[in-house]
């Protein structure tokens, strides 16, 4: 049996001390029961002094008084229970069923804080996944296994983007259907952004392949930090341990960071930049990391998280960590977005780190890494060019740049700008590159192997 | 004896012993029942505090914490090398064969395996008088390096015991020997060495020897010598590293001891990988055989993330003892500062800038000047060599970490955001770069290689500066305004960052490139400079000059002139001659030579 303590010594926001406490251990789990009991919450032990222990309580402090709580210890961290039942469930941000299906029953229970995947258990990422998006197969190729995010703004489409990856993307490629699943983590977010994936899962008819874990912008600030844990434990089980391919999205990222740092300024703890904590990097790490493929299993964890950079500053310490941990970023321009280009794709700052070792001729063409330098270089050029027709204006531009600017044009046009129901391969993508790179002479495209050029420059009209 | 405590706070890594204790500051402690790995970092009359290298879950107050008399140290001795190690030196295999896929908590496994035979050849005789650090016995520890065992640094005296040579585990003695007071002390294949305090040596020179990279804006811009400290800082995507990737295969090196500290898991995978099958070209084994890894992924506990750069220094030390040049690969320094950081915070310390605590920059210079160019007390010569990454937030070089790192390197090579962007790869800023080896190393150019090779090195230099400061004009107000002299700069310069700066990691041919070749491909940029700038003289427009396809050659000399075929230089000279002679036949004027 174990104790009930009766009373608490103070409440501060989210976080409650108690003092008196035998046993208690770092990290574990801890009941309260309030209102005479007819309210249970829970809350888990993050400082101990001997016999006072610090809380934070889930469901937020609202309605506890100092004497009338019953706190009972549990012994052990925050766990859930898994099978591949958890697929087309619903999960607040501490794992327990909010679709009124019951709950999940099974002996396999796992500690939601996970433990750091062994280097040498990891089987380096190679197989890249097929999304449709030409900006992304081209130039920012998703690898299965990767942690790839999306950097955003307010406003801007990354929910149409997430949710046009999530219904293109073929990640079972030529294997069975059974193996793809989906792990969706809201965190902070708006009621119709939850529900406008709920409603892209059914459409394109994975919704029964789909584990929700919603917190959302109303939900208690301390469950925002466990959800994503929720979420990637759920992952990691299906993939490792039932051979299946997951994507998990991560949305949003910022709003994760946010709780993160109101919980450590009620705990009074030195901030470092902008009032992050100090441990962010850390935080933030133990989430991305948990991607991957392992050596002995046929699945894989590929992260697809999404944040919001606020006023849409890369260097902000989120974004700013995020790009330090990942494999890579796709950012979103405001600019491209008001001209209404879709997906407005920033192609300089896009990058995936995975994408040199999953592609060419033996995963999907040969030109593909020289293409893809090619238009990055030759893009990069069009910005020089366009910064200096805003000062000279575009008629005193030398022909060359005025070329640039053309060709920028046409970029943005034909190869970025889709449908969001348009589905491009690979082939299709690389052709639409070429045809791109035709336009400017041949002694520009110092970033392709001659031999390359040879075979897909001057051919063509047949 | 153990000295046995209890616990009484947790606060994350960190755990606090009421009361006076007997431990001594630095002393490693094992925490718990499960025994988890610890240090102390503060002691004070009413409290001591641990940093813990584990996760500290389930951790209760009245926990044991039990001493162990010695402060935290490294295993030494054959097995180091074609390993990966955790932060504070546990073998990363065997923790998968005992906790499986993950790391689990508590696993205690040796350092290095105590079962297998190393085969030792002894060096020492029975009633040899020897001192500490002297050479003991060899082994040969992989197919490409020998491991010399020497005699601990603190150890002298008469050998009254010496092992036939034969095969010995780590964990045997293999001699004993005398020391002057009379004890009699066991030497074994293994020995222990703490991690925070630098290996005694003989003396240390200035060193006047590069450390050839194969990086040609690295080997020609900005050397670095072995046994010399250099930096690179970059944002996230600027290729940090793939530098130090590129580095570690292809740096003369006799060994690599390669740091991931708090960086990607997928990546330390990738070097191992990739390690396992390249080959070593100078000793044709595999780049493993050579190499040491010592993996503190993002998310392993962020104690141990800032002991692993003490570990990997302590290894590297121990190999340039033995009279090897090590270059130790630390990625990302950065990371061990924000770990000093969030360890600092829990104690509450009064932060400095940025929430750094303010030793800092005293633990970043005791780390660098690790560093140097030795003889070992065997009277071998050794190094260590330093190369840092480092992560500034936002990219901003600004910050605590790059400045005070700043201070105590003298090779900065920093990674430039914009030519990231343009994909300009190795993205090493020419001109915010710098070396402060390239006067030391001038002699030993000039007798290796050419002894213009400095000359024409500062005029490449000279031609990047002169560019920049034409880019600010012509970003003004277009090039077309600019003299033909002053185009041809710019043109030049083209010819420099494509076809000589740019390199491409992924080319069989150009992913290392011996020195002789950068020297020669300097040689062909200048000669066609030289020559162009004799057409311009004669009054010819740089219009007609880049109509020949000759610039496009030579950016292309990289890829098409093999790296053991220096003779083929020689006809982009002829060629560069025949460009000359036909403009100025076409332009109708006469030789002005």
């Amino acid at each position: 049996m174990s104790i009930n303590y009766l009373g608490l010594s103070s409440i501060n926001g989210p976080l409650i001390t108690l003092e008196g406490v035998k046993d208690a251990s770092y990290n574990e789990m801890v009941e309260f029961m309030i209102k005479n009991g007819s309210e249970r919450r829970l809350g888990r032990i993050i400082q101990i002094s001997e016999d006072k222990v610090v809380a934070q309580v889930f469901e937020g402090t609202e309605g506890m008084s100092l004497v009338n709580t019953h706190t009972k210890l549990s012994g052990r961290p925050l766990e859930i229970h898994l099978s591949r039942e958890l697929l087309g469930r619903t999960f607040n941000g501490v794992g327990e069923p909010i679709d009124n299906l019951g709950p999940v029953v099974s002996d396999k229970v796992a500690d939601v804080n996970g433990l750091p995947l062994n280097p040498t258990t990891r089987v380096y990422p190679r197989n890249y996944i097929n999304t449709g998006i030409s900006a992304i197969d081209g130039l920012t190729t998703l690898i299965r296994g990767q942690k790839l995010p999306i950097f955003s703004g307010d406003g801007l489409p990354h929910d149409r983007l997430a949710a046009q990856i999530v219904s293109q993307a073929n990640l079972g490629e030529g294997s069975e259907e059974e193996s793809f699943g989906i792990v969706f983590c809201a965190m902070g977010l708006k009621y119709d952004v939850a529900e406008f994936f709920r409603k892209t899962f059914e459409e394109s008819g994975v919704a029964d392949r789909v584990s929700m874990i919603l917190n959302l912008a109303n939900d208690p600030v301390v469950e925002r930090l466990t959800a994503p844990k929720v979420a990637l434990t759920i992952a990691e089980y299906l993939a490792f341990e039932q051979d299946m391919n997951i994507l998990v999205i991560l949305t949003d990222m910022t709003s994760y960071a946010e709780a993160l740092r109101e919980v450590s300024s009620s705990m009074g703890e030195i901030p470092s930049r902008k009032g992050y904590p100090g441990y962010l990097y850390s935080e933030l790490a133990c989430i991305y990391e948990r991607a991957g493929i392992v050596s002995g299993s046929k699945g894989s964890v590929t992260q697809l998280p999404i944040l919001t950079m606020p006023n849409d500053d890369i260097t902000h310490p989120i974004p700013d960590l995020t790009g330090y941990i990942t494999e890579g970023q796709i950012v979103l321009s405001r600019e491209m977005h008001d001209r209404s280009q879709y997906p407005p794709v920033s192609i300089l700052p896009s990058l995936s780190r995975l994408m040199k070792d999953g592609i060419g001729a033996q995963y999907t063409r040969e030109d593909h890494q020289d293409v893809a330098n090619q238009l990055f270089a030759a893009y990069a050029k069009v910005q020089d060019a366009r910064s200096l027709a805003s000062v000279i204006g575009e008629e005193e531009l030398s022909e060359q740049d005025r070329n640039y600017i053309r060709f920028g044009k046409e970029f943005e046009e034909k190869f970025i700008c889709q449908g969001d129901d348009e589905n491009r391969n690979i082939t299709q993508t690389l052709d639409i590159g070429w045809d791109l790179l035709r336009t400017l002479p041949r002694e520009e495209l110092d970033r392709i192997d001659t031999k390359i050029l040879d075979k897909y420059y001057e051919v063509k009209e047949d | 004896m153990e000295n046995t405590e209890k616990i009484y706070g947790i606060n994350g890594p960190v755990i606090y012993i009421k009361g006076k204790t007997s431990l001594s500051m630095g002393e490693m402690v094992f925490v718990g029942n499960s025994r988890l790995v610890g240090e102390v970092i503060l002691l004070t009359a009413d409290m001591t505090t641990i940093q813990v290298y584990e996760e500290t879950t389930g951790l209760r107050p009245g926990d044991p914490v039990y001493g162990s008399g010695q402060p935290i140290y490294v295993t030494l001795g054959p097995g180091i090398l074609n390993n990966i190690f955790d932060g504070i030196e546990r073998p990363l295999a065997s923790i998968a064969k005992e906790s499986g896929m993950y790391i689990g908590r508590g696993v205690t496994v040796p350092s290095l395996d105590t079962e297998k035979k190393w085969p030792v050849k002894m060096k020492i005789q029975e009633g040899q008088f020897v001192a500490g650090g002297e050479i003991l016995a060899e082994t040969q520890e992989t197919e490409s390096i020998t491991h010399r065992s020497l005699i601990p640094p603190k150890v002298s005296g008469r050998v009254i015991y010496a092992a036939p040579d034969g095969e010995y585990t780590v964990e045997e003695t293999i001699a004993k020997v005398k020391t002057r007071n009379g004890d009699e002390v066991e030497i074994k294949l293994a020995q222990r060495w703490p991690i925070r305090v630098p290996r005694p040596y003989g003396n240390r020179f200035v060193s006047s020897r590069p450390l050839v990279t194969g990086q040609r804006i690295l080997d020609t811009l900005f050397p670095i010598a072995k046994g010399g400290t250099a930096a690179i800082p970059g944002g996230f995507g600027t290729g940090k590293t793939m530098n130090q990737h590129q580095i570690a295969k292809w740096a003369d090196a006799d060994i690599i001891i390669y740091i991931g500290c708090g960086e990607r898991g997928n990546e330390m995978t990738e070097v191992l990988e990739d390690f396992s099958k390249l080959v070593d070209p100078k000793t044709g084994n595999t780049m493993m055989n050579r190499t040491c890894l010592i993996a503190n992924v993002s998310n392993m506990p962020v104690a141990a993330r800032e002991a692993s750069i003490y570990t990997g220094i302590t290894l590297a030390e121990y190999y340039r003892d033995m009279g090897y040049h090590v270059a130790v690969m630390a990625d990302s320094t950065s990371r061990w500062a924000e770990a000093l950081r969030e360890l600092s915070g829990r104690l509450e310390e009064m932060p400095a800038e940025e929430g750094f605590p303010a030793y800092l920059a005293s633990r970043l210079s005791g780390f660098y000047e690790r560093a140097g160019y030795i003889q070992a007390l065997c009277g071998e010569e050794g190094s260590v060599s330093i190369i840092g990454a480092v992560s500034p937030q936002g990219g901003d070089f600004s910050e605590p970490v790059t400045q005070n790192t700043k201070r105590f390197v003298r090779c900065f090579w920093g990674l430039d955001r914009a030519l990231a962007y343009a994909r300009h790869f190795p993205a090493i800023n020419w001109l915010n770069s710098y070396s402060e080896y390239v006067n030391d190393l001038a002699p030993w150019y000039a007798q290796n290689v050419s002894r213009r090779f400095v000359t024409y090195r500062n005029r490449l230099v000279t031609i990047l500066n002169d560019e920049s400061s034409l880019m600010e004009i012509v970003k003004l107000i277009g090039s077309d305004v600019l003299p033909d002299d002053q185009k041809l700069i710019l043109e030049i310069a083209r010819v420099i960052r494509v076809g000589f700066l740019q390199q491409n990691a992924f080319h069989p041919v150009d992913t290392c490139v011996p020195l002789d070749k950068q020297y020669r491909m300097m040689k062909t940029i200048l000669f066609l400079y030289d020559k162009c700038k004799a057409l311009i003289a004669a009054g010819i427009p740089v219009s007609i000059i880049r109509k020949e396809d000759i610039f496009e050659k030579v950016c292309n000399m990289k890829f098409d002139v093999g790296n053991d075929e220096p003779e083929k230089f020689d006809t982009y000279l002829e060629l560069i001659d025949k460009f000359y002679g036909k403009v100025l036949k076409e332009q109708g004027k006469t030789n002005v030579d």
